[in-house]
């Protein structure tokens, strides 16, 4: 379990995990549930464990479509979205070698692809 | 000259384990004027108060000091202990150094002197207390039952039963509440029915029951022993006194689209109705909203099948003004309102329904006459979810944070008598947790998954939406299997949370008692004084203290009842001396005490004074009824001369308290 991990999820995304009562209403309500590897509670669940680590590996984090469903109907007000969206960012902002090479940006130019996806990707993750 | 004994209590470890108690009888044994100062294992116990009773005969104090728990606890048993010695029991004040210091501090040091602070605050107080002596006030020997219900009906049986009148006050135009429209109860299934409306025809024709029925309170005034409290008797167009309950108008009244509440609004009944075949009082209403007579002077049909000739359609509000010796609230419950819930296609679909509703569309009495069918197309459901704690065990902005806890127990009911009856439905519930402590409770819920066969799925329903060939598309979350679920199902039944009645709020107000941010009565302790509320003389039954099935319902309306005979029985009732007096000559008339005074227990009189040169002036001064005041100390709070005073907390001796805490 990495503390530090678990500690920069819980602020950027603001959420008390530990109001979370297991009832499951998140994944039940989530449009995007097929799609993903891990579910709406489990996110909430699992960062309460600190087995951040999983998910940001997990391609369950691009899945989200933060619809915010989740959020609305959760009775708890636990906000299953803003964990999602924080490990998303955990991922994002991860130092090192994960990150797009400039190099490989010629190869996959595209006329069709605006610049700002160029951008964009820098800053993200390989997936 | 003072001769105050201090008494410092270790409470076993309560205390001892966190202060000094010998460095706090040390120190406070060098105050003024206390001449004894000891410490002992248990203050409380018979050998602790013969200590106080001792010191008191041997020393002769004139003032007694206890460092302990709160007065709440033990104020009136070292209060009796002083007054079995001699001494006035209002010359003993009490040092909380429990709940107010050694739980709630960890250092050891810090919270000796804390409680040798608090020792010397009472200390200095209790030079200034005077002796008081508490007056007596009678007691009217009627109780006053609000609300109808199982809780009300029963307890007004067990008062009648020890001989005393009791008055029940229901707003609707039947007793009988909730448990009236339920068709069977948990865990035994016997029939709600069959065991209420006997109840309900007992306290109609007991001698010592009065049934105010379709009637509100209006004004509650007075104190324990002695309230006066005017009840509101709604027009029901229809003499009371006169009608036969034939029920010939309800028939021949050409108004029936009015949606019956009896019914949950399922089925509609007429203008002119009485609420179910078993009503007490059996006695016709007429709906001013929809009688075509009074909304536009032309029908009066009722009025011409009557032979009784019961029908007044001048009829007025009539108001009765009673006096009670105690008050009993059973305002009870009603399940929420689901608006906010989009999610459950409530108000979309007339196949989503509250349990509550299925309870009338299951009962023989109810609107398919027991039988079970969808209220949108009258087909027979084949499928049918039930989803529990819908707007129970909720964020506080999201609904309600307590668990409504009877649901479990009614799903269970609900999902085993549609599998008795037809066994070719399938039955989902889905739940959080399924809650069932209760005697035979567990039981009963595993013979609804063991021998029915109930779907039990640990997760809860994300999304209910209506389709367009009739089904409800339920979308919900199987937690143990990790798999999102899609149901094709008939009906949808949630369980809503349940909520105090709406005129509980303005009734807590009239009473002057204490209510939670829920709005249930808060009752005057949680533990030991569970059916009294903090405002003496008003007691509480059942679901408007919290959430209760109808054992514990019943079992707590007879408590009350207990509580309230216990009153009843008294001749008169000892006054607390500890009430508000007003300095006369300092009193300027300007009546910011009268405004404040929750009780109405001051007055303005114009006295007369004798003024210098043998002048007389009649001057404006305030009065206190001692048997009136509480002693609540608003008063001399709101006096801008300082003419209020209150007896036992006068201002001079809160101030030497103040003065002691901070010297």
């Amino acid at each position: 379990m990495n503390k530090n991990l678990k500690e920069q999820v819980l602020r950027s995304s603001g959420v008390n995990v530990l109001k979370c009562m297991r009832c499951g209403k998140c994944s039940g309500t989530c449009p995007s549930y097929d799609e993903m590897e891990y579910h709406p509670h489990q996110f909430v669940y699992m960062v309460e464990r600190g087995d951040i680590e999983t998910l940001m590996n997990s391609k369950s984090i691009y899945k989200c479509l933060t619809c915010f469903a989740c959020v609305d109907r959760c009775p708890r007000n636990v906000e299953p979205a803003k964990v999602v969206e924080a490990v998303r960012l955990a991922a994002v902002r991860q130092q090192g070698n994960n990150h797009m090479n400039p190099n490989q940006i010629p190869e996959m130019l595209d006329d069709d692809m605006p610049q700002q996806a160029i951008v964009t990707a820098f800053r993200k993750y390989i997936k | 000259m003072q001769r105050i004994g201090v008494f410092v209590c270790h409470c076993g470890t309560n205390i001892a384990a966190t202060i000094d108690v010998k460095a706090v009888a040390e120190t406070l044994s060098k105050e003024p004027g206390v001449i004894v100062s000891q410490d002992y294992q248990y203050m409380c116990s018979e050998s602790g108060q013969n200590l106080v009773k001792n010191a008191i005969k041997e020393h002769n104090l004139t003032g007694v000091v206890v460092c302990s728990c709160s007065p709440r606890m033990h104020e009136n048993t070292f209060r009796k202990a002083a007054a079995s010695a001699g001494l006035n029991p209002y010359l003993v004040e009490i040092a909380n150094i429990r709940e107010q210091c050694s739980w709630i501090h960890k250092d050891i040091a810090s919270a000796t002197e804390k409680a040798i602070i608090l020792g010397k605050a009472a200390v200095a107080k209790v030079h200034l207390n005077a002796p008081l002596t508490a007056g007596e006030s009678p007691v009217v020997k009627r109780a006053l039952v609000i609300g109808g219900g199982i809780a009300g009906i029963q307890t007004a049986l067990d008062i009648a039963e020890a001989g005393f009148d009791v008055d029940i006050v229901e707003k609707n135009p039947t007793i009988g509440g909730k448990m009236a429209q339920i068709d069977k109860t948990f865990p035994t299934l016997d029939c709600a029915a069959c065991i209420l409306t006997p109840k309900m025809v007992e306290a109609s024709q007991n001698e010592h029951i009065t049934i105010h029925s379709f009637s509100e309170i209006s004004d509650v005034k007075g104190f324990v022993g002695n309230f006066t409290v005017t009840i509101k008797k709604k027009a029901r167009f229809v003499d009371e006194t006169k009608c036969t309950g034939c029920g010939l108008c309800t028939e021949k009244c050409p108004m029936k689209k009015v949606p019956n509440e009896f019914n949950m609004g399922l089925d509609n009944r007429s203008a002119i109705y009485i609420p179910f075949a078993q009503a007490v009082p059996k006695v016709a209403t007429i709906d001013p909203n929809y009688c075509m007579m009074m909304k536009t002077g032309k029908c009066g049909i009722c009025s011409k099948v009557c032979s009784a000739g019961a029908i007044d359609y001048k009829q007025q509000d009539q108001y009765i003004e009673q006096k009670y010796g105690a008050i009993v609230v059973a305002t009870g419950f009603n399940p929420i309102n689901l608006d906010k819930y989009d999610e459950f296609a409530y108000n979309q679909c007339p196949d989503v329904v509250t349990s509550l509703e299925l309870e009338r569309l299951m009962n023989a009495a109810g609107p398919n006459g027991g039988t079970l069918l969808r209220p949108s197309d009258k087909t027979h459901p084949h499928k049918i979810v039930f989803v529990q704690c819908v707007g129970s065990r909720c964020d506080d902005s999201k609904g309600k944070p307590y668990c409504s806890k009877i649901c479990c127990m009614y799903t269970a009911k609900h999902a085993m008598l549609i599998r008795e009856k037809y066994p070719d439905t399938e039955v989902y519930v889905f739940y959080i947790d399924v809650r069932t402590p209760g005697k035979n409770f567990d039981e009963f819920y595993r013979r609804a998954v063991e021998q029915y066969n109930v779907h039990y799925i640990k997760g809860m329903v994300g999304k209910v939406t209506p389709r367009s060939d009739g089904k409800i598309d339920v979308q919900a979350s199987d937690l143990l299997a990790n798999e999102q679920l899609h149901i094709d199902a008939d009906m949808v039944v949630l369980a809503a949370a349940i909520e105090p009645d709406k005129t509980a709020r303005p009734l807590a107000t009239m009473l002057t008692t204490q209510m939670d941010t829920n709005d249930f009565f808060t009752e005057a302790h949680p533990k030991l004084r569970p059916v009294e509320s903090a405002t003496a003389g008003i007691f509480l039954s059942g679901a408007c203290q919290g959430p209760k099935d109808i054992p514990e319902t019943v079992a707590q309306a007879s408590a009350a009842a207990a509580k309230a005979i216990g009153l009843l029985v008294k001749n008169s009732i000892t006054c607390n001396p500890c009430v508000a007096h007003s300095n006369e000559l300092m009193c300027n008339g300007c009546s910011s005490c009268e405004k404040v005074c929750p009780y109405g227990a001051i007055t303005y009189i114009d006295k007369e004074f004798k003024m210098p040169d043998r002048t007389v002036a009649i001057r404006r001064v305030a009065s206190v009824n001692p048997a009136v005041c509480q002693g609540c100390g608003a008063c001399t709070v709101a006096c801008p001369s300082g003419a209020m005073d209150l007896n036992g907390f006068s201002n001079s001796q809160i101030i030497a308290e103040v003065d002691a805490i901070c010297k």
